[in-house]
């Protein structure tokens, strides 16, 4: 199978930089330990703010710096690659391809993610575990449950990213675009404040965004807080997302495709 | 004279070009300054929401909170800016662009610092004075205390340049762990940003001894706050930001000078 082939390969494409791994990982755990002690200190202030407990607070710390990487947040992944062969004109290569373009770059991005979960997904968690004893999912359907939102997590992260990187057919570079799409995903993912904490309409409005599917809602299963139909439901909200976002994906570069006179002669 | 002006003359051409290349693609521009400046607010609406649940964080309320924020925000900006391409010396090894740069008859740190730089980090720079103008009125302002503050604003910015190109320097031995840095440039940003009586008093002793990040904002702040310390630590140490911060940048300088002078080129 073609795109699993691509994906195998884009996993063994990340997994050389093997320093490069080791390096964010430290990075992440520094994260996890002053964002940890911060919250602490939050709920000690109010033991129950939005609704997590301590230990639930301090668990959201270490899941999100191990889908930081896996979801890429911040940009970076395939759709990278593809914004800069935009720049360069390259792109007219992957047009002609006998494979859909966002096809090949979704799978390329899952194998990436694939690697960022077992590397940099598993080892801050381990270390939260070891340093903060967050807590572990306390059932099966839970923990099922998790590992079904993070693949769900990647596609809409990618559905984004994809689209971000498609600017670049009209401005050549994309990274202004990539910049301040990072600044929202961080935001209204509930990377920077558990989306839990937001008051009123801002919280209403930032749940319902697609941002809330990357990290709040793997989280929350994480946690326990979604169960039977609400379980579902949660993964359901994924799902829809993931095909809107895919949807815009190619209509996005169907309309690019004729527009656009591809760079370099 | 012209002997010490010289790099910083060089420093200014070559930044200047950069400016010029920067403008050349003018939307992909404003979108980079307007993202940087979303990711800085954003930042501390994070902040500023989480006192819609409490009242204070470590005993410290929400202005003072803001005035600890716009003091490293400011002085990793202003950091941030100078350093330019320093956070990707490893790409520079691989490449063998380092051998091209030897050749020139610039010092290396002064091209390094000049390559790429960005006026979009104005937009970190801009946001954490913001923050702290509006921080402002929770001191009960003194000359002395104007003093400390604005030679505050000065040490963190050095100290910051001191961190972001002493770990840098790690990728002189291995050129792909360029993120091994983020963790004591960004995470000392970061860090920075909450009272130090969020952590436990060994980690705040650590960050006076051993890593001095403490000296960005936290001992000048607890000054102009009129606090005496939390953690029972000499009052001097408020006055100690300047000699923290010359400290760390020669201790930069003089790991750079051993990278450079390990550094053999790749030979391609």
């Amino acid at each position: 199978m073609l795109y699993v082939a691509v994906a195998t390969r884009a996993f063994r494409r990340y997994s050389t930089y093997r320093a490069a791994t080791l390096a964010g990982i430290f990075t992440n755990s520094v994260f996890g330990i002053i964002y940890s002690f911060a919250y602490i200190a939050l709920w000690r202030a109010n033991p129950s703010a939005g609704g997590y407990d301590s230990s639930d607070a301090v668990t959201y710390v270490w899941l999100g710096q191990a889908l930081l990487m896996t979801v890429a947040l911040w940009g970076g992944g395939t759709t990278d690659d593809l914004a800069e062969r935009v720049r360069t004109g390259d792109v007219a290569i992957d047009l002609y391809r006998p494979v859909g373009l966002v096809g090949w770059y979704l799978a390329a991005d899952l194998g990436r993610a694939a690697y960022h979960f077992v590397t940099r997904g598993l080892a801050p968690t381990v270390i939260g575990v070891l340093l903060f004893h967050i807590s572990l999912p306390d059932s099966p359907a839970a923990a099922a449950g998790f590992l079904l939102s993070i693949p769900l997590a990647v596609v809409v992260s990618f559905g984004l990213r994809f689209l971000v990187a498609c600017t670049a057919f009209w401005l050549l570079d994309a990274t202004g675009a990539r910049t301040l799409s990072g600044a929202l995903a961080i935001f209204f993912s509930g990377m920077a404040l558990p989306l839990v904490l937001f008051p009123g309409w801002l919280g209403t409005l930032a749940e319902s965004l697609p941002w809330a599917a990357m990290i709040q809602v793997p989280n929350d299963i994480w946690l326990g807080r979604h169960t039977g139909a609400d379980l579902l439901g949660a993964l359901a909200f994924q799902v829809m997302w993931a095909a809107v976002l895919l949807g815009c994906c190619r209509l996005v570069l169907a309309l690019a495709t004729r527009k656009v006179v591809v760079q370099g002669g | 004279m012209a002997e010490v002006l010289h790099p910083v003359a060089r420093y200014r051409d070559l930044a200047w070009l950069w400016i010029r290349a920067e403008v050349s693609y003018p939307t992909s521009f404003a979108m980079l300054v307007v993202g940087s400046m979303l990711i800085n607010a954003l930042d501390f609406v994070g902040i500023a929401i989480m006192f819609s649940s409490i009242d204070s964080l470590g005993g410290f309320g929400l202005r003072e909170i803001a005035l600890l924020y716009g003091a490293t925000g400011i002085g990793i900006g202003v950091a941030d800016t100078l350093i330019g391409s320093v956070e990707r010396i490893g790409e520079f090894v691989r490449t063998g662009r380092l051998d091209q740069m030897l050749t020139k008859p610039v010092p290396l740190l002064v091209q390094v610092c000049a390559d790429r730089f960005t006026l979009r980090r104005l937009g970190r720079i801009t946001q954490a004075t913001a923050v702290l103008v509006w921080a402002l009125p929770v001191v009960d302002w003194t000359l002395s205390r104007v003093l400390v503050a604005a030679v505050m604003v000065l040490s963190a910015s050095a100290l910051f340049f001191g961190l972001f190109v002493l770990f840098s320097c790690v990728q002189f031995w291995t050129t792909d762990a360029s993120e091994f840095a983020n963790a004591f440039t960004y995470g000392g940003n970061t860090l920075t940003q909450y009272p130090l009586t969020v952590f436990p008093r060994e980690l705040a002793i650590a960050l006076t001894i051993v890593l001095p990040i403490a000296f960005v904002n936290w001992y000048p702040c607890l000054y102009l706050l009129g606090r005496s310390d939390p953690f029972g630590l000499p009052e001097w140490l408020q006055f100690c930001s300047p000699l923290a911060a010359a400290v760390v940048v020669a201790a930069a300088l003089l790991v750079w000078r051993t990278g450079v002078r390990r550094y053999t080129s790749t030979g391609s």
